[in-house]
């Protein structure tokens, strides 16, 4: 390599950078850089006896995932939840956040609230609502005097999951919506106003097209976000539920394979599908990210 | 303008509207949870729709009950040294990296960056099995450091202070350079306390992130004496899960402390989760 020659300044700057980011950057390598790639080799393994030494395996662990039905009903379930937590969650942020644009009384006691379940762990809210959905003593069927199997009847648990999901997010998309709407000029509404558009029209004309960079960073981290679910599925669901099967994520049946099983090989496996998966969501994103989104 | 005025009364009320029945649909699990934290367990299965408030007097017991029968002390205090060496490790690293990308120039730069950015794009249950065997390797398990282990060094955070530190002025470090500053004391003593809402923000999403995690300490922690409230929680549920005031009491015990939080610093936490947009 040819040496560079550097002023005493540049070289000064080099070594405080250097040294700046020495602290990151290693961290980065043995805590993330090296874990991602010790994955794939496990992948590739298959965990030995009590946990100890890796047998070389070649593709067996992606033939046995691939081929097993729990992996890809895991998969869609955690697809089917993603279908109902991000649209939900974003519209009902977003019309809450254009709400509390409005001059209006105890805007902060109102925010305050919704923002309220994003500051409590997913494991005590996920608690509660599994009481609410108690089919006996739960206050849902209480008070609609229904009878409903919430989360252990297989065909609705996964949707009692979403709202729980739908619930405990919508206070952090509308916090985003919030700062995104602050950032549209307001001389925008005063000109629609003189013009005469009712307000509709100006939430579809300019509202969403300005805001439109905001809310797809919200679509795309919550997409993301519910692929990995795992707090909401883990709680709410008892090892025993008849329902387990068909609403359990694929972050699950990873902690169930590699940490309660102890098979590793697999459940590296069963990451990398995951891994696979979200690339190919953020790429088409990426694709329409260009098409739809307006940047000012 | 009468048309007008009704119209705008008309909206208003509408707003309202939809802002109470949102507002009590957010409100009703923790009112719920209170309740039957004050209940009995028979009170707490009594199927009757009007049997909202406890009959026989408030059950406040419940609490004493369950702090002593899950170890509630030790529970808060792994929270508590979790959470405060996460952020401690978070900002002291974040805005050394954050400085330097920021503000610095020097060879591998864009590389390096590079490597931070990639990190933010990887789905972090890739790292975990390697994670959990390095703990285990280093006689780790059932420790804070095991615990904070994951979260030495942050990518987001080293791209939140980069962004912080860049939109500072440009001539600061000249004029730090005139008064003979070199480029360490010219961090430490006038860039840093620059970026102080940067770091807020970050300690902010850190420590919220570390409180709402619970698979990392269901793996690393498996005894009740060394967990955190998350996982404590899960604990509890699976062994006691019927008795559903203790449930409910535990739940109440687990998240008040969070919440007093973050009714006193409400604005920094809303601004904080706002500039930063980080993935929770």
């Amino acid at each position: 390599m040819a040496k560079i020659k550097m002023t005493p300044s540049q070289k000064r700057q080099a070594i405080w950078g250097w040294a700046f980011i020495l602290p990151t950057m290693l961290g980065l390598i043995v805590l993330n850089y090296y874990p991602a790639i010790n994955t794939v080799y496990q992948s590739l393994c298959k965990t030995g006896d009590f946990g100890k030494g890796n047998i070389f395996v070649g593709l067996n662990n992606y033939k046995a995932v691939l081929g097993s039905g729990e992996m890809w009903q895991s998969l869609w379930n955690t697809v089917k939840y993603a279908i109902i937590e991000v649209p939900l969650g974003i519209v009902i942020a977003l019309v809450l956040a254009v709400l509390l644009q409005n001059k209006l009384a105890g805007k902060t006691i109102f925010r305050t609230l919704f923002f309220l379940p994003m500051v409590c762990a997913p494991a005590a809210v996920a608690m509660v609502w599994k009481w609410l959905y108690n089919q006996q003593f739960g206050l849902l069927n209480n008070i609609f005097h229904t009878n409903v199997a919430w989360i252990s009847d297989p065909r609705i648990a996964w949707i009692s999951v979403g709202i729980i999901g739908v619930w405990s997010i919508i206070g952090y998309n509308m916090v985003l919506f919030i700062g995104g709407l602050q950032e549209i000029p307001k001389d925008y509404y005063e000109a629609a106003q003189i013009d005469g558009a009712s307000g509709i029209r100006q939430f579809f004309s300019i509202t969403v097209p300005l805001l439109s960079p905001t809310t797809f960073f919200i679509v795309q981290t919550r997409i993301i976000g519910a692929l990995t679910v795992f707090d909401l599925m883990f709680m709410v669901m008892d090892k025993t539920n008849l329902a387990l099967n068909k609403t359990q994520s694929i972050v699950y049946l990873f902690y169930t394979y590699a940490f309660t099983n102890g098979n590793r090989g697999y459940g590296a496996a069963i990451v990398m599908v995951l891994v696979v998966f979200i690339m190919i969501v953020t790429f088409f994103l990426q694709k329409l990210e260009k098409k739809i989104v307006f940047y000012n | 303008m009468d048309s007008i005025s009704t119209r705008n009364k008309v909206n208003k009320i509408i707003t309202y509207l939809v802002l109470i029945i949102f507002s009590i649909i957010m409100l009703v699990p923790f009112v719920w949870m209170i309740l039957t934290a004050l209940k009995t367990n028979q009170e707490a299965i009594s199927v009757d729709p009007f049997f909202i408030f406890p009959h026989n007097g408030w059950h406040f017991e419940n609490f004493a009950t369950v702090w002593k029968s899950y170890n509630f002390v030790t529970l808060y205090k792994n929270t508590i040294l979790f959470i405060i060496f996460r952020v401690i490790c978070a900002c002291l690293t974040a805005t050394m990296a954050g400085y330097a990308f920021g503000r610095l120039e020097f060879p591998g730069k864009k590389l390096m960056f590079s490597l931070v950015l990639i990190q933010m794009m990887i789905p972090a249950q890739i790292f975990v099995i390697p994670q959990y065997l390095m703990v285990s390797k280093l006689h780790l398990l059932n420790t804070t450091a095991g615990l904070v282990f994951p979260g030495l060094v942050t990518a987001f955070g080293t791209y939140l202070l980069k962004t912080g530190y860049q939109s500072l002025p440009k001539d600061l470090e000249e004029a730090a350079a005139i008064d003979g500053c070199n480029i360490g004391q010219t961090f430490l003593f006038i860039m840093l306390p620059l970026t102080r809402s940067s770091m807020v923000s970050l300690g902010i999403f850190t420590a919220l992130f570390a409180f709402k995690d619970l698979m990392w300490p269901m793996i690393v922690c498996t005894n009740a004496s060394t967990t955190t409230l998350s996982a404590g929680l899960a604990k509890m549920q699976g062994q006691y899960g019927s008795d559903y005031p203790a449930m409910m009491a535990s739940a109440v015990l687990a998240i008040v402390p969070m919440i007093v939080i973050y009714i006193i610093f409400q604005k920094q936490f809303v601004e904080g989760i706002a500039t930063s947009g980080g993935k929770l």
